[in-house]
C-alpha cells in the first residue's frame, strides 16, 4: 500500500475577532516557539505555540505575508489551523501607529520601573508589523 | 379650560421625542447586527481552542496548574459587566440588582469583598454606594476588542494566582435573542467550565514546546477568551435591550400623541360651541 501525500494544505488563520485567511496553499512558514518552521503538504501532526513574528505562505508563485502575535498552530497533513491573538495582512497594518508603538516600547525599555517583558514584547510586535508592512510596499501582487 | 396652544406645544414636544427614540432604535438595531456578527466571528476560534485544550488535557496532569486550583472561597472577586450608557430598559438595573444580591450574600458569609466594574453604569452605582470598586474599565463598549479582554483577564488571573482572591465571578447579561437577555453569574476562576471530554480521534501530535508547556500557555488564553465572550454577549444584549426599550418608547409616544390630539380637538370644539352659545344667547337677549 502506498501513501498518497496531499498536494495542498488548507491554511486557516483565525483570531477571536475574525477569520483572517482560509485558503489552499502550497507551503507555510510559521514562527514556532522553537524557531521558524516550514510546512509542506503531508507534514506530520504537530501542535506548536507561536512567537510574535511573520507568517509566509505560498500559492504557486504568489507569496503572501501576515504579522501575528502570540498564538498556536495545529498542523495536520492537509491542514494548518492557526489561532492568534492578532493577525494582519501587510496592507492592513497601520505603519504610523506601529512606529508610535515602537517608540513607546523603546521608552519603556529605558525606564527601569516599567515591565521589561511587556515592553520587549510590545517592541517585538511593533518591529514585526513594520517589517511585514514594508513587504506589501515592496512586492505588490 | 386648558389652553389649546399649550396642548399643541405638548404634542410637538412629544413628536420630537418620538423622533429621537425612533432614531435610537434604528441605531441600536444596526449595532446589534454588528455585535451579533462579532459573536459569530469568535466561534471558530472558541471551537478550535476548546478542541486543542481538550486533547492536551487528556495528556497532562491538569490539577497542578495554578489557574485550575480550587480553594475554599474566602475572598471572592465579582466582575460586574454593565453598559456604559443608559436608556436600555432594565438592562443595567437587572445586573446591578443581581450583583447587589450576590454581594450581600457574600458579605454575610465572609466579609472581605471588592469588585471590578466593566461599564460606566455599574461603576457609578457601586461607587456612589461606597463599595470598593478596585479596577474599572469604562468606555470599552464603543467597540469591544480582544485587547480589552486580555487586559481584564490578566488583572484577574494575577489576583487569583497571587492568592489575593479565591474565586472570580462574572455577572453579565447573556444575549438570548434580540428581545431577551438573561442575567448570568459565571465562575471565571478557577477554571471549571472546560469540557474535558475525550476527543474522538487524537492525532498523534508532536509538541513544540512540550505538551505541558503548551497547556500552560493555553489556559490563560482560555480565560481571556471567556472574558471576551462575556463582553461580546453583554454588548449584543445591550443593543437588543436598547432596541426593545426604544421601540416601546416610540409606541408610547405615538399613543400619547393620539390622546393629546383627541383632547386638543375636544378643547377646540368646546371653545367653538361656547362661542356659538354666547352669540346665540346674545342675539336672544337683544330680541
Amino acid at each position: 500500500m502506498t501513501f498518497e501525500l496531499p498536494k495542498k494544505i488548507v491554511l486557516s488563520v483565525v483570531t477571536p475577532e475574525r477569520n483572517v485567511v482560509l485558503e489552499e496553499v502550497d507551503e507555510v512558514l510559521l514562527p514556532g516557539s522553537e524557531g521558524y518552521l516550514g510546512v509542506l503538504p503531508g507534514h506530520t501532526p504537530l501542535l506548536t505555540s507561536l512567537k510574535i513574528g511573520e507568517i509566509k505562505y505560498r500559492q504557486g508563485e504568489r507569496v503572501r505575508f501576515l504579522a501575528v502575535s502570540w498564538g498556536f498552530a495545529e498542523v495536520l497533513p492537509n491542514k494548518v489551523t492557526l489561532l492568534a491573538d492578532l493577525a494582519e495582512h501587510p496592507e492592513e497594518i497601520d505603519v504610523v501607529s506601529a512606529r508610535e508603538a515602537k517608540e513607546r516600547a523603546e521608552k519603556m525599555l529605558r525606564d527601569p520601573e516599567a515591565d521589561f517583558r511587556a515592553a520587549q514584547a510590545a517592541l517585538e510586535q511593533a518591529l514585526v508589523r513594520i517589517q511585514v508592512a514594508a513587504k506589501a510596499a515592496q512586492a505588490p501582487r | 379650560m386648558p389652553n389649546l396652544r399649550d396642548i399643541r406645544r405638548r404634542i410637538k414636544s412629544v413628536q420630537s421625542t418620538q423622533q429621537i427614540t425612533k432614531a435610537m432604535k434604528m441605531v441600536a438595531a444596526a449595532k446589534l447586527r454588528r455585535a451579533q456578527e462579532a459573536i459569530l466571528h469568535a466561534r471558530p476560534y472558541a471551537a478550535k481552542m476548546l478542541e486543542v485544550l481538550n486533547s492536551l488535557a487528556t495528556r497532562v496532569d491538569r490539577e497542578r496548574h495554578p489557574l485550575l486550583a480550587e480553594r475554599p472561597e474566602r475572598t471572592v472577586r465579582l466582575v460586574v459587566i454593565t453598559a456604559d450608557r443608559g436608556l436600555c430598559g432594565g438592562f443595567n438595573t437587572n445586573i446591578i440588582r443581581y450583583a447587589s444580591g450576590v454581594l450581600a450574600r457574600k458579605e454575610r458569609e465572609s466579609g472581605s469583598l471588592a469588585l471590578d466594574a466593566v461599564g460606566r453604569k455599574g461603576r457609578d452605582f457601586f461607587r456612589k454606594r461606597r463599595f470598593t470598586v478596585d479596577r474599572q474599565w469604562v468606555g470599552i463598549f464603543h467597540k469591544v476588542r480582544y485587547e480589552h479582554a486580555d487586559e481584564i483577564a490578566r488583572h484577574l488571573s494575577g489576583l487569583y494566582t497571587r492568592g489575593e482572591v479565591d474565586a472570580v465571578y462574572l455577572v453579565y447579561n447573556e444575549f438570548k435573542s434580540a428581545i431577551s437577555q438573561k442575567v448570568v453569574l459565571e465562575r471565571l476562576l478557577p477554571i471549571s467550565a472546560l469540557v474535558f471530554e475525550t476527543p474522538t480521534v487524537i492525532p498523534d501530535y508532536l509538541y513544540e514546546p512540550t505538551d505541558r508547556e503548551l497547556f500552560e500557555t493555553l489556559l490563560p488564553r482560555h480565560v481571556t477568551f471567556q472574558v471576551y465572550r462575556a463582553l461580546l454577549e453583554s454588548a449584543a444584549a445591550e443593543h437588543g435591550a436598547r432596541m426593545a426599550a426604544m421601540e416601546g418608547a416610540t409606541k408610547n409616544a405615538k399613543e400619547m400623541i393620539e390622546n393629546l390630539t383627541l383632547y386638543a380637538n375636544r378643547v377646540r370644539q368646546a371653545a367653538i360651541t361656547k362661542e356659538l352659545i354666547e352669540v346665540v344667547s346674545g342675539a336672544q337677549a337683544l330680541g
